[in-house]
C-alpha cells in the first residue's frame, strides 16, 4: 500500500473524507466544523455541502441528536471540541448511546456513532476546561468503545474502523498529537479495533501507555537503552475493550510493569491495567506495579505550572529505575 | 407560598381561547378506535395497579385520566411515523400499535416482551418506530430532533411525535432539543403533557410560566394548548402539527392541560392530600376523557351505549388475556440477558 507522510490531524482529515466519499450516510456534527479550531473538519464542506452541520453550543443536545440520526439510518461523527465539554454531553453519550440496543428493543437497535474528543491533553494554560484527558471516566461504560490513537497511521486506520462499525465509539485526539507526522497508508486503511501495538520491543520491562504520553515513552526508553535497560512500549490504542493479551504476553516476558498516562492515577487507565495484571498475569511480576500518571490536582491554567502535574518523560525513567 | 401548595385545581384560563376549531370532521372509525384505545389503555393502567397491589414488581406510571392525548396523538400517526415516548405511558404505546400483551410482558420482564424481557420501563419497537422511552427526563428530546435530521436526510415524509411532561420542561435538554428541532425544520411535532406535578412538587414552584406552550416562542415554533381531557382536540391539534411538520414547516409544541388522577407512581402514597388537595383531584375526575367522549360519540349519532359497552367489554377481555400471556410467559435465559450490550456481542 502505498503511504504519502501527513499529520495526525491531516490523518483524521483524510479519514473523514474518505469515509465520506464512501458512504454519503456519514455526516459530521459539532461545534464550528466547517471551519473548524483544530482542522479536522476544515473546509469538509466543500466537497460534501449540508452533510457537515455546525451545530450550537449545545454538546448534550447534538450528542443526543446524532444518536438518533444513527439509529434511523444515518452516520454521525460527532466533534465535541474538547474532553472537558463531553461532561455536557454525559448522559447523551454514557446513558443514551452506550445502553440504548440493550435497553430499548432487546437488541433491534443500532447506534453507529462516533464522537470524536477532540483537544484532550495539557498544553500551554489549557487548564482543567480546556486540557484534561477524561478518556479513562468513559471506559466504565459498557456498550461504549475507547479508542485514542498516538501516530498519524493509527489515526487514519482506527478512525475508519470507528466510523465503518456498528458500535457507538468515543475517539480520542490529543492536540499536542495534531502536529506529530508519520507515514499513512493512502485508500482504504483500515485497522482493527481492540488490539494494542508494540510500539519498541524489549525485555527489561513493559510500559503500557498511549497517546501523547506514548511519546514520551518512547523517548524515556531510548534514555534507558543507552544505560542497557531495554523497554518494551506497547500502544494501548484502544482503551476499551482492553488487549490483555498482548500487555500479559509482555509482562511475561520482562517481568516488570509500568503504566504512563497523563489522567489522573485513581480510577485511571493504570489503575485498570494494574488490576487487570494482578487478576491475570500476578505469577509473571517479579516487582511491583508502577503507574505514572498526572498528579490528584487541578490543571493549574498557567503555561508555567500547567506541566508541573502532567508526568513527563523523566517520571517514566524514574519509575522504570525503581523497579529494574 | 401557601397557595403553590394547593396546586391548581382548575385549568388555567389562557387554555381556553386558544384551542382551534376543527377543520374537518374527524372520521368516525378514527374516533371509535380512538375511543376504543383509551378503554384498552384504562384497563391496562387499572391492570398495573393490581398487580403493584398484589406485590408484583413493576414500575407503574399511571395515565388514568392522561388517555386523551397520547392516545389521539399517536392515532393521528401513519404508521411509518416515528414515536419519541415518555415515562408517563403506556398511552403512546397502545396508540402506536403495541399489543397490551407484549407491553405487559415487558414491563413484567418476561422474554416475551418487547424488549426481550430487558428493557422493562424502556419500551420500544423498531417495527412499530416506536423509538425506546428513556429514563433520564428530556434524554430524548434531541434524540428526536436528530431522528428529525435523519428523516430530512434521506428525504422521507415520515414524523417524529415526541412527548413529554411539565417537569422535564424544566432540563437543559429541552432547550438544546427544541433550539435543534426548529433550527434544522426537522419535521417534530412535541407534546407536553402538562398534569401540574412533577413527582410530589406542584410546578408553580418550579415553573417560570404557567403555560409551557409560551417558550415555543422562544425556538420560533407554534405553541399549542389544548384541553388534554379532550380526544377531539388533541386528535385535531396533533393532526394539525403532524401536517405541518410532514410539509418541511418545521416543529409545533403543544402543550396539552391535563391531570393524573393517581399518583406519580403506585407507590405514591402522598397525592390524596398530601401535595395536592383532595378536592381537585375530585374536580379532575370529573372531567374524565373517556366519559367526554363517550357522550360525544353517543350525542354525534357515532354510537350507541350499547355498542360501546361492547368495546369496553372486549378490551377488558383483552387485558386479561394479556395478564395471562405475561404471567405465563417464560423470563429470558440467562444468556440472553448478557446479549446486545454490542452489535457484536463481544466483551
Amino acid at each position: 500500500m502505498a503511504s504519502k507522510e501527513l499529520t495526525y490531524v491531516q490523518a483524521v482529515r483524510e479519514a473523514l473524507w474518505e469515509e465520506m466519499k464512501r458512504d454519503e450516510r456519514v455526516i459530521i456534527m459539532g461545534e464550528d466544523v466547517k471551519i473548524n479550531v483544530w482542522a479536522a473538519t476544515r473546509d469538509l464542506y466543500k466537497d460534501y455541502g449540508d452533510r457537515v452541520i455546525n451545530c450550537p453550543l449545545s454538546e448534550s443536545g447534538f450528542s443526543g441528536a446524532a444518536i438518533g440520526a444513527a439509529m434511523t439510518g444515518m452516520r454521525p461523527v460527532v466533534e465535541i471540541m474538547y474532553p472537558d465539554f463531553t461532561m455536557y454531553a454525559a448522559d447523551s453519550i454514557a446513558n443514551q448511546a452506550a445502553k440504548y440496543r440493550y435497553m430499548c428493543g432487546g437488541g433491534e437497535f443500532k447506534v453507529p456513532v462516533v464522537f470524536r474528543i477532540a483537544g484532550s491533553g495539557n498544553f500551554g494554560p489549557s487548564g482543567c476546561h480546556h486540557g484534561q484527558s477524561l478518556e479513562a471516566t468513559f471506559i466504565h461504560f459498557p456498550g461504549l468503545k475507547v479508542i485514542f490513537a498516538s501516530t498519524p497511521r493509527d489515526a487514519k486506520g482506527l478512525l475508519k474502523a470507528a466510523i465503518q462499525e456498528d458500535n457507538p465509539i468515543l475517539f480520542y485526539e490529543h492536540k499536542l498529537l495534531y502536529g506529530v507526522k508519520g507515514e499513512v497508508p493512502e485508500g482504504d486503511y483500515v485497522l482493527p479495533i481492540g488490539k494494542a501495538d508494540v510500539k519498541r520491543e524489549g525485555s527489561d520491562v513493559t510500559i503500557v501507555s498511549y497517546a501523547w504520553t506514548l511519546h514520551k515513552a518512547l523517548r524515556a526508553a531510548e534514555q534507558l537503552a543507552k544505560e542497557g535497560i531495554e523497554a518494551e512500549v506497547i500502544d494501548l490504542r484502544t482503551l476499551r475493550p482492553l488487549d490483555k493479551e498482548c500487555i500479559l504476553k509482555s509482562v511475561a516476558k520482562t517481568s516488570k510493569l509500568v503504566t504512563a498516562e497523563e489522567g489522573t492515577k485513581m480510577g485511571g487507565m493504570g489503575a485498570e491495567i494494574a488490576a487487570m495484571v494482578a487478576e491475570e498475569g500476578l505469577d509473571y511480576l517479579d516487582a511491583p506495579i508502577k503507574r505514572v500518571a498526572s498528579a490528584e490536582w487541578i490543571i493549574a491554567s498557567s503555561d508555567y505550572a500547567g506541566q508541573m502535574g502532567i508526568p513527563q518523560e523523566a517520571d517514566i525513567i524514574r519509575a522504570v529505575k525503581e523497579l529494574v | 407560598m401557601a397557595k403553590a401548595k394547593t396546586g391548581q385545581g382548575k385549568m388555567p384560563k389562557a387554555s381556553e381561547p386558544k384551542t382551534k376549531k376543527p377543520k374537518e370532521k374527524i372520521p368516525k372509525e378514527t374516533l371509535l378506535k380512538i375511543y376504543r384505545d383509551m378503554v384498552r389503555l384504562r384497563f391496562f393502567d387499572d391492570k398495573l395497579n393490581q398487580l403493584v397491589a398484589s406485590g408484583i414488581r413493576i414500575t407503574q406510571h399511571s395515565t388514568h385520566g392522561q388517555e386523551a392525548t397520547q392516545i389521539a396523538a399517536t392515532n393521528a400517526l401513519e404508521p411509518s411515523d416515528y414515536l419519541m415516548p415518555y415515562h408517563r405511558g403506556w398511552g403512546w404505546a397502545i396508540g402506536k400499535g403495541m399489543q397490551p400483551s407484549h407491553l405487559l410482558a415487558e414491563l413484567m420482564g418476561k422474554a416475551t416482551g418487547c424488549c426481550k424481557g430487558k428493557g422493562g420501563v424502556h419500551i420500544a419497537d423498531w417495527n412499530l418506530r416506536i423509538m425506546g422511552r428513556p429514563g433520564v427526563q428530556a434524554a430524548h428530546i434531541p434524540i428526536a430532533a436528530g431522528v428529525g435530521l435523519s428523516i430530512k436526510f434521506r428525504q422521507a415524509k415520515d414524523v417524529v411525535l415526541c412527548f413529554f411532561g411539565d417537569g422535564a420542561s424544566n432540563e437543559g435538554n429541552i432547550h438544546e432539543g427544541m433550539n435543534l428541532a426548529s433550527v434544522w425544520k426537522a419535521p417534530v411535532v412535541f407534546v407536553c403533557e402538562n398534569n401540574l406535578y412533577a413527582l410530589f412538587t406542584p410546578n408553580v414552584e418550579t415553573t417560570s410560566v404557567r403555560d409551557i406552550a409560551d417558550r415555543a416562542q422562544g425556538y420560533g415554533m407554534p405553541g399549542v394548548i389544548i384541553d388534554g381531557t379532550d380526544a377531539m382536540a388533541a386528535y385535531e391539534a396533533a393532526s394539525e402539527a403532524i401536517r405541518r411538520a410532514r410539509s418541511g414547516q418545521g416543529p409545533t409544541l403543544i402543550e396539552a392541560k391535563t391531570y393524573r388522577i393517581h399518583g406519580h407512581t403506585a407507590m405514591d402514597g402522598f397525592h390524596l392530600g398530601g401535595y395536592r388537595p383532595k378536592e381537585e383531584v375530585e374536580e379532575w375526575e370529573k372531567k374524565d376523557p373517556i366519559l367526554k367522549l363517550r357522550k360525544r360519540l353517543i350525542a354525534m349519532e357515532y354510537s350507541t351505549a350499547a355498542q360501546l359497552d361492547q368495546i369496553d367489554q372486549k378490551a377488558k377481555e383483552e387485558i386479561e388475556e394479556a395478564e395471562k400471556f405475561a404471567k405465563e410467559s417464560p423470563y429470558p435465559t440467562k444468556e440472553e440477558i448478557f446479549k446486545d450490550v454490542y452489535v457484536e456481542d463481544v466483551q
